[in-house]
């Protein structure tokens, strides 16, 4: 073999580099992520799936809707209208964004910037603590 | 031709992890065996292919003619283009593999309207979306470290956040997607309609470009239409890299399933492929020796030790008289 002083020593650095998330997460415990629920209600503004899936675009919409045209009621698929408000309607039932939002935005890395805005909920006396800047910013 | 078999064969590996994943349900196949199977041949294959390469002689250096050479001390030489020592190398090196400097000197030839005279144009276009293909490949790559790291680190955050920063659409639309895509849809358009370079593509070219589209866009797809349960699916990555392998409860959207399967295969041609080049730019012959055949001792590794060099002072001596006799001219008299 030629050159092997610099080829082996920049072939370890690759297959470190290759394995880096294998030894970054070595150990730690299986992920998962768990919400605190409501306790006043069971039932989302729509189905769980469609939440899960849609929630970033309706507040979009919302925001949209309320700021640009004026519309401030949203009716949803079952015909049961709501006060288009992030910090009254959501926020009513999800009380503290650290154990919702958080749980799922954090670990993957998301961090949408509702909370430049949105930093009091109803039953909370003070804004929201910023919470954990790990979440980069905003 | 090669074009579009190289289109049906990666649709045809779509429909396969489509009607894998999917109808037949083969959900750990594809969302766990393969993946694996993938990162071993890559990887395996990867440093194979490099240490059978270090196994072949390296040539004598090759003086390129990108700047002038160091000669006399009046003549300015060009250190990066022609460099004479280690540190103007690794320079040279280092410009090649981070602004791959030989595609920014592409021309093209043209024959001119007015007479048979040739004219060379700069042709910036290559280089100009090979930087952005490349660039915005590093970057989609290491964001993708967010499903593999927990927690996820400042910098993968920090990327994320620069690469969203104009906030379009939620999901927010990352700058980095747009550029890939466009710069890939080069790439192949130049191979299509740029005659010369149409004739010499096989479909070894084109697999690999319509490979890489294909992955951009299941992933765009992920992310900003079918909307996938990121946290089902950072559960099966973190299930992958934490040797615990799980298919997550919460059901995952099959194009998910197309997107890793798609990577997969990535990952395995890799190392069979003109995509070697990754490595193999660090051994380019003419890029990663100094031009100093002329400024060095150099020895035959052959040579037969036992015959010591005899110069022309010690040639004379034996021959001297000889040579005098004959009417040869010699260096010393007596």
């Amino acid at each position: 073999m030629y050159q092997a002083k610099y080829i082996i020593p920049g072939l370890i650095v690759f297959a470190a580099l290759v394995l880096f998330p294998f030894v970054f997460n070595a150990g730690s415990a299986p992920f998962e992520v768990k919400l605190e629920l409501p306790k006043n209600a069971s039932e989302c503004i729509e189905a769980k799936e469609v939440m899960r899936a849609r929630h970033m675009q309706i507040l979009d919409e919302w925001r949209d809707k309320v700021v640009r045209q004026g519309v401030h009621v949203y009716e949803n698929s079952k015909g049961q209208k709501f006060d288009i408000s992030l910090t009254n309607t959501c926020m009513e039932c999800h009380t503290d964004k650290a154990k919702f939002c958080d749980r799922c935005h954090t670990p993957v890395g998301v961090s949408p910037y509702c909370w430049d805005c949105h930093n009091l909920s109803p039953k909370q006396a003070g804004p929201i603590p910023p919470v954990s800047q790990e979440a980069g910013g905003h | 031709m090669a074009a579009f078999y190289s289109f049906f064969v990666v649709l045809a590996l779509v429909v396969l992890a489509w009607a894998g994943a999917g109808e037949a349900g083969w959900k750990g196949l594809f969302g766990i065996y393969i993946p694996y199977l993938a990162l071993l041949v890559f990887l395996f294959g990867f440093l194979s292919k490099i240490l059978n390469w270090a196994k072949t002689p390296v040539p004598f250096c090759i003086p390129t003619t990108g700047g002038q050479q160091k000669s006399l001390p009046w003549i300015k030489n060009n250190p990066w283009d022609n460099p004479y020592n280690t540190s103007g190398t690794v320079i040279r090196m280092a410009l090649e593999v981070l602004t791959f400097r030989s595609l920014f000197r592409n021309t093209s030839v043209q024959l001119q309207q007015d007479g048979p005279k040739v004219g060379y144009n700069s042709a910036k276009w290559l280089w100009l979306f090979a930087l952005m293909f490349h660039y915005s490949f590093l970057l989609i790559l290491l964001r993708h470290l967010r499903l593999f790291t927990n927690p996820v680190p400042m910098p993968i955050l920090k990327l994320e956040f620069f690469d969203s920063i104009l906030q379009i659409g939620v999901p927010v639309l990352y700058q980095s997607d747009m550029i890939f895509v466009v710069a890939i849809l080069f790439l192949f358009l130049r191979r299509v309609f740029d005659g010369k370079v149409n004739y010499i593509s096989i479909m070894s070219d084109y697999f690999p470009l319509f490979l890489i589209l294909a992955i951009a866009l299941s992933g765009m797809w992920m992310r900003y239409i079918a909307k996938v349960d990121v946290i089902a699916v950072k559960e099966l990555t973190m299930g992958l890299v934490t040797l615990h392998p799980v298919i997550p409860k919460d059901p995952i959207d099959i194009s998910f399933y197309v997107h890793i399967f798609l990577v997969s295969v990535l990952f395995m041609y890799f190392p069979f492929s003109k995509l070697m080049h990754m490595g193999g730019v660090f051994l380019s012959p003419t890029r990663n020796m100094p031009n100093f055949s002329r400024r060095q001792m150099w020895v035959n590794p052959w040579n037969d030790p036992a015959i010591k060099p005899h110069s022309y002072a010690a040639y004379e001596d034996d021959f001297r008289e000889k040579m005098i006799e004959a009417g040869l001219p010699v260096d010393k008299k007596a």
